[in-house]
């Protein structure tokens, strides 16, 4: 018996309908922090924020903390002149600072007393996410569950909870070492394989793990993956017209299962801003969601600037470096994009306008892109559906990516979402590779031995 | 003059299966591998290259392709060997020190594959004493370098900066790209070019090398 074996798995939707789904508000409300409760009326934006170029050293490790050190000053500032409702500081430490754990750690200390001080003086309800780098996949093929690098992530997680963490999370990516080829080379099967197979077992794995850590350090908020290195990947890739957008948007929803299995063994949300995918997590599980869309254009590009923002519980601006502007430095500037975000769409929910904003945010990018179409609430609520009609991770997948694809072919049909010759060409061979996935995962895990094989370590996912 | 529009073909549709029948039946026909190398397989791959800058082809056509164009070179490989012809370029390539981003790294890698280079991937998080290494043992005529995070791009400093010291920058072309990376970038910290996108890159490969020709 594998750890995908025991996953209790989700049979149900928490939010059932369109108008339930809404931005600001979760069946299941987390408190969290300093006095912030998130999803349970407010949407608080979620500020990240990263170092301009410089080498991390120890005979840098002065200026990287000064730079942090002002960061968090500066939003917070920024912050309190905005009244905002709360605020949750976002802190994703580079690959350095969980190689070497107590760097991560240091910082996480400077942030939380930057936020305790916030609070005591000013009564601001906030939270400190923090997000390790998963490293584990160093080797070739990457050993996920021993050796070194991995042994450094938990420490990175253990130091940073001890260091005044209150929310723990991560960007897992096991399976992505079969799936970045696959994605590359446009192997349907492949990518499911990755998707639908290898990463929900390794997100359970180490997410069961995650949860323990957070057990053990009281207070600390075991809260939720991404398939950033996936779906966010295939979404760029498209974006710089290397890959078919209706790949890029399938991948989307197929992703939603393998970031489902951190919610399944415990995590608690919010799902971390970069995981587009967050909406059907939402509609299934309950819990609360961060987003990103727009205002984190600072980061990257996403043809989802409006529409993300319709169903989040935390706003965020993805990562901005501590460069100058004219008003202040970047991430201060930032903070001001997201408060008024957060403060437009609070300010609609208060006076029983949330519907028709999510509506309009809806309605504004939905069928502009592949991507935006698989992410209304209706869109939401068909791929989570799909989801927990089915047993194993590997069928959710399948269903999930059927689902996305119906929705894709129905908004071409209703002359809605205009795809192009080659784009169109590769809709028909994504259908034709949905109809040829064997119905049991056995089987296909089989038929790409020899192609996939030597790519991944076996006992990493419990095979 | 085209030796084989099979051959050709099977590149353009990335047929790796075709592409070896159609190799092996040039041959049998008495084609000369240089022949078919120069006025079969490179058409094909300019075409292809052509087709991908006028997206026509997203990159999986491309790098198809160029798994069809890498299985015909297996079989050419030993010929042209044995016949004491050389027509390999070799490349270097890896994510600096620190960052473990390298699907785009990847994807350069592949295409300079497809594009009949012999590409040595070193990996992700690869230390400038590493890439010296490589450098001093495998005699590369490109270093190709990636980052992806503002706080790696800095080892792309360093990398060149070693490859000074240890005196054998002059030996090689360095080329460096990823996310943050800018041209006055490249330039600040003396990369030979910089590529903002994968075909670029071997674009850019090509014209350094003609230029040193």
């Amino acid at each position: 018996m594998t750890i995908a074996d025991t996953i209790q798995r989700s049979t149900t939707l928490a939010i059932p309908t369109e108008d339930q789904l809404i931005y600001g508000v979760c069946p299941h409300p987390l408190s969290c922090g300093l006095g912030l409760t998130i999803g349970a009326g407010t949407v608080f934006p979620e500020v990240n924020f990263t170092l301009p170029p410089i080498s991390i050293l120890e005979s840098t490790w002065p200026e990287v903390k000064a730079h942090y050190e002002e960061m968090a000053a500066q939003i917070l500032r920024r912050a309190v002149a905005l009244a905002v409702p709360g605020i949750v500081l976002e802190f994703e430490l580079l690959p350095a600072m969980t190689e070497q754990p107590e760097w991560g750690a240091e910082i996480t200390s400077i942030l939380k007393r930057h936020l305790v001080a916030c609070h005591e003086k000013h009564g601001l309800p906030c939270a400190l996410r923090v997000t390790p780098t998963d490293i584990r996949d160093q080797l070739k093929p990457p050993l996920m569950r021993t050796g070194e690098p991995t042994q450094r992530l938990f420490d990175s997680l253990e130091l940073c909870a001890q260091a005044g963490a209150d929310i723990l999370s991560i960007e897992s990516v096991g399976g992505k070492e079969v799936h970045d080829p696959a994605l590359m080379y446009g192997d349907f099967s492949g990518i499911v394989f990755a998707l639908g197979v290898l990463a929900p077992r390794d997100t359970a794995w180490l997410w069961s793990r995650i949860v323990s850590i957070c057990a053990a350090n009281k207070g600390v908020i075991p809260g939720a993956d991404s398939a950033c290195g996936f779906a966010n990947t295939a979404m760029q890739l498209a974006h710089q017209k290397m890959l078919p957008e209706v790949l890029a948007a399938v991948v989307r929803a197929m992703s939603a299962v393998r970031s489902l299995a951190a919610f399944e063994q415990g995590a608690l949300g919010p799902s971390k801003d970069c995981a587009y995918e967050g909406p059907v997590m939402k509609a299934i599980t309950g819990m609360p969601i961060s987003m990103e869309g727009k205002s984190a254009s600072c980061a990257h590009f996403s043809p989802l600037g409006n529409i993300a923002a319709a169903m989040c519980d935390l706003w965020s601006n993805e990562s901005v470096q501590n460069v100058r502007l004219l008003s202040g430095n970047a991430p201060e500037v930032f903070t001001e994009l997201l408060a008024y975000d957060c403060r437009l769409m609070n300010a609609a929910a208060s006076h029983g306008g949330a519907l028709d904003l999510r509506d309009w945010m809806t309605a504004s990018d939905e069928w502009l892109s592949p991507q935006a179409a698989v992410l209304s609430p209706a869109a939401t609520l068909r791929i989570a559906k799909a989801i927990v009609a089915e047993d194993t991770p590997y069928r959710q997948t399948i269903a999930a990516g059927r689902a996305a694809y119906d929705l894709l072919k129905e908004g071409v049909e209703a002359e809605k979402l205009h795809l192009s010759r080659k784009e169109q060409q590769w809709f028909a061979r994504i259908e034709a590779s949905l109809d040829e996935l064997p119905a049991e995962e056995a089987v296909l895990v089989d038929s790409l031995e020899e192609q996939y094989g030597g790519l991944y370590d076996k006992p990493s996912y419990g095979m | 003059m085209m030796q084989s529009k099979d051959l050709y073909e099977a590149i353009l549709n990335g047929n790796a299966k075709k592409a070896l029948t159609a190799t092996e039946a040039a041959l049998a026909a008495g084609v000369a591998p240089m022949d078919l190398i120069q006025e079969t397989m490179v058409p094909a791959m300019d075409e292809v290259g052509r087709l991908f800058e006028s997206e026509e082809y997203f990159v999986p056509e491309l790098l198809l392709a160029g798994r069809a164009m890498k299985g015909a070179l297996g079989i050419l490989k030993p010929l042209l060997t044995a016949s004491g012809q050389k027509m390999a370029v070799r490349v270097i390539i890896g994510t600096v020190k620190g960052d473990l981003h390298d699907i785009g790294k990847n994807i350069v890698a592949s295409m300079l594959e497809g594009s009949g280079f012999e590409v040595i991937d070193l990996g992700t998080d690869v230390s400038p004493e590493s890439f010296v290494a490589a450098v001093e043992e495998r005699k590369p005529h490109i270093v190709c370098m990636s980052a992806l995070l503002t706080v790696t791009m800095p080892a792309m400093r360093l990398t060149i900066d070693a490859l000074k010291a240890a005196g054998l920058r002059t030996q090689v072309k360095v080329l460096i790209g990823g996310a943050p990376v800018t041209m006055q970038y490249a330039q600040e910290i003396g990369a030979d070019g910089y590529s903002e996108n994968a075909n670029a890159a071997v674009g850019l490969v090509k014209s350094l090398l003609a230029s040193a020709a």
